[in-house]
Formats: structure tokens, C-alpha cells, sequence
């Protein structure tokens, strides 16, 4: 292929523009690394804590060079990497506890004072089993133990009776 | 939209589009810059936006606030901060800047005009805006790198070769998403203010005229 060759031809394809393809490849990549950071921000927050702070940006907007956004894209990725690995640590610890639960509700007995958390679980809210005696000391004494449930904070969330009294205020209703 | 669109829909004056040096546009496909102007006198808001600005406190959450970065609008902002060196984290987007400060202090906080008239903009479309003194700008605006020697209004040195600014026809106004060289922005004595929108890839067009149409409404209103 002589063509390929010829000096002015092989001029044509010059560093220049493939580094700016390779730059806006990098760009794409950035993109959808920091929408999948940006998702598994939002899917850990409450739950747990993922690394998602990149080390190293300026103050300064300028056009990054070819070595600058593979490095934004690598330290990225290896956030994503990190967020996905603490989300998957999480996702077992909650189910094991899911687990374990299955087994105090099973046989309270042999889970004497375990008290699990709808936090534990991953669930919103702050309620939580409790294995305990029945009858305090006297179930202690006869091996009776039972799973109480706890519903939780009464005033976590907006009372019904508030959303029903607001739009009978504005209606006149109210007194 | 088009002038004649602008005005059958009763918007008078219509947003201008800038332009953006070629071989910025050719690393950044999609990036923008519309401006409107608006005669406007800076000073307090009155009541009704003041009011506005409460009602859109009362709209945001936390939890809202956690879920931002994976709205289409704010997240190409945050990836544009990336794309340009910025760390969105540290240096934030407007509507991240926004809705953190709303956080922090309870509510959003009336700032007077044109701040306010802004942040209902960005509160409500995502969109970055600032203000400039169009009485003080020459020209067109646009989106340019630096040249060599050139330096920003008000701030020590010389700007490092290639840094990203909105300028005008003679001089940089203000780096972009960041600070405003002296006697370009909004003032007291301003009589006429330009709102400037920057687009980047991802923010549909609607969204920036949407953004500059309330900002500028809001403030001919008043």
C-alpha cells in the first residue's frame, strides 16, 4: 500500500487530531463514570459511607491535556470501584443480619438480648427486634424468650392527621 | 427560539447567542453561551420574590439534595466541572452551591436583585446564569481561553495560558464558573444587567431559554 507511504498523506493524519479523539473519548468516559459515582452515591447515602470525593481537582477551567483526563478518569474509576466494593460489603452485612434474624424469630432462646435494627437491615426507619424474656426474671428463669418488635420513633416521620388537617384549615374547616 | 418567537410570545427582548472560540468548541460539543438584557436597577427584592424564593425552600429536601448529581441537568454540569479541572466537590455547581446553602442555613436567603432573580432561575431549571453590568460589557459575549499576558480585571498576575473565560469583544469578564473581574459585575449604580446562561453538553436549549426567560421576567417585573 503505497499510499500509506507518502509523507503528505501521513501528514494528514497528524498527532494533533487523534489526541483530540482520544480526549473526547476520555470526556465520554468521565461522563459515565461520574454518572455511575453520582448513582451510587445516592443509592449508599444513609446506608453507608462510599469514597466519592476525587483528590486533586484546580481551581482553575481550563482544557485538560491527554495525561489530565486519563488521570480524572482513572482516580474515577477507581472511586467507582471502591463505592461498588463498599456497597457490596454492605449488602451482605444486611444480609446476614436478615438472616439472623430469620433465625432469632425462629428460636429467641439461643439469641438472648440480640437486639437488631431496621439500620441493620438497610430499611429507613428506627425500629428494631429485641430478643427478651417474658415476664422479665421469670422467663429469664424459665427459658422463655420471645422477639419484641419496636415500631419505632412515633414522630420520625409527618402525622397523618397533619396532612389531613392542613388542606381542611385552607378549606375553611379548621377551627 | 427565534426573535419572532420570542416576541409572539410576548418576551421582548429575545436571548442572544455567543460564540465559542472554534477549538474550545471542538473539545467541548454542546457548550454555549446566551445572555439576555434587561433594563433593572439592583437593589432589595420585593415581597413577591422574596416569597418565591420561600415557597422554593419549602419544595427542597435533603433528600432531593443527595439525589441531585443524578438529575440530567446537574449532573452534565458536574461533569463538565470534571472535564475542565474543576472538582464539582470543592469549587460547586450553581444549583449544588444552591441547594447546600439552603441546606445550611434553613432556607434559601434572599440576597436583593438580580442574585435573587438568578437563583430562582437556577433553583428551578438546573441551568448555571450570572449577572454582568451590560452598560460595562463591549460586544458580544463568548466563551475564549486566555492569551498570553492577558490578566482579569482586579486580580494579581497574569491568568495562566489557556484558562477557560466568558469575555467580551475587548477583555475576559470572568473566568468561567468562577470569579468576576472588576467593574464587570453588577454594582449600585448598574442600570442594565445582562443574564448570562452557559450551556454545556447535556442541558437542553429549552432549559437555558427557560432559565433566562424567569430570571429576566423576574427582574422586569420588580
Amino acid at each position: 500500500m503505497p499510499a500509506l507511504l507518502k509523507r503528505e498523506d501521513v501528514a494528514g493524519l497528524g498527532i494533533g487530531v487523534d489526541e483530540r479523539r482520544a480526549r473526547l473519548e476520555l470526556r465520554r468516559q468521565i461522563s459515565r463514570l461520574e454518572a455511575e459515582l453520582s448513582s451510587l452515591f445516592g443509592e449508599a447515602f444513609g446506608h453507608t459511607e462510599v469514597p466519592h470525593r476525587i483528590a486533586g481537582g484546580g481551581s482553575v477551567p481550563r482544557v485538560l491535556d491527554l495525561g489530565e483526563l486519563e488521570a480524572v478518569r482513572d482516580r474515577l474509576a477507581d472511586r467507582v470501584a471502591e463505592a461498588r466494593a463498599a456497597l457490596a460489603g454492605r449488602s451482605a452485612v444486611e444480609t446476614r443480619n436478615r438472616e439472623l434474624l430469620d433465625e432469632m424469630l425462629a428460636t429467641p432462646a439461643q439469641f438472648k438480648w440480640v437486639q437488631i435494627s431496621r439500620a441493620d437491615l438497610g430499611e429507613p426507619g428506627c425500629g428494631h427486634w429485641h430478643s427478651r424474656p417474658v415476664l422479665g426474671p421469670i422467663g429469664m428463669l424459665m427459658g422463655w424468650w420471645r422477639v419484641k418488635v419496636s415500631s419505632g420513633c412515633p414522630l420520625a416521620g409527618r402525622l397523618a392527621a397533619v396532612e389531613r388537617e392542613v388542606p381542611a384549615r385552607e378549606a375553611g374547616l379548621g377551627t | 427560539m427565534s426573535g419572532a418567537a420570542a416576541e409572539r410570545m410576548g418576551w421582548v427582548p429575545s436571548p442572544q447567542q455567543g460564540w465559542v472560540a472554534p477549538h474550545i468548541a471542538s473539545e467541548f460539543p454542546g457548550l454555549g453561551i446566551a445572555w439576555v438584557e434587561v433594563d433593572a436597577k439592583p437593589g432589595r427584592s420585593p415581597d413577591p420574590v422574596r416569597r418565591r424564593l420561600r415557597d422554593l425552600s419549602d419544595r427542597t429536601y435533603g433528600s432531593q439534595a443527595i439525589r441531585l448529581r443524578e438529575r440530567p441537568i446537574p449532573w452534565a454540569y458536574r461533569v463538565f466541572f470534571r472535564q475542565i479541572g474543576l472538582d464539582p466537590d470543592r469549587t460547586r455547581t450553581p444549583i449544588e452551591q444552591l441547594t447546600l446553602d439552603r441546606l445550611y442555613y434553613g432556607g434559601f436567603r434572599s440576597k436583593g436583585l438580580p442574585a435573587d432573580a438568578l437563583d430562582i432561575a437556577v433553583i428551578e431549571t438546573g441551568v448555571a446564569l450570572r449577572a454582568f453590568d451590560a452598560d460595562r460589557t463591549a460586544g458580544g459575549l463568548c466563551i475564549r481561553d486566555s492569551a498570553p499576558g492577558e490578566s482579569l480585571a482586579g486580580y494579581p498576575g497574569e491568568m495562566e495560558q489557556g484558562t477557560l473565560t466568558i469575555a467580551d469583544e475587548d477583555r475576559p469578564l470572568a473566568l468561567l464558573f468562577g470569579e468576576t473581574a472588576e467593574g464587570c459585575g453588577v454594582g449600585p449604580d448598574s442600570r442594565r444587567i445582562a443574564i448570562v446562561a452557559v450551556q454545556v453538553k447535556g442541558v437542553p436549549q429549552i432549559a437555558v431559554e427557560e432559565a433566562l426567560w424567569m430570571a429576566a421576567s423576574t427582574l422586569e417585573a420588580t
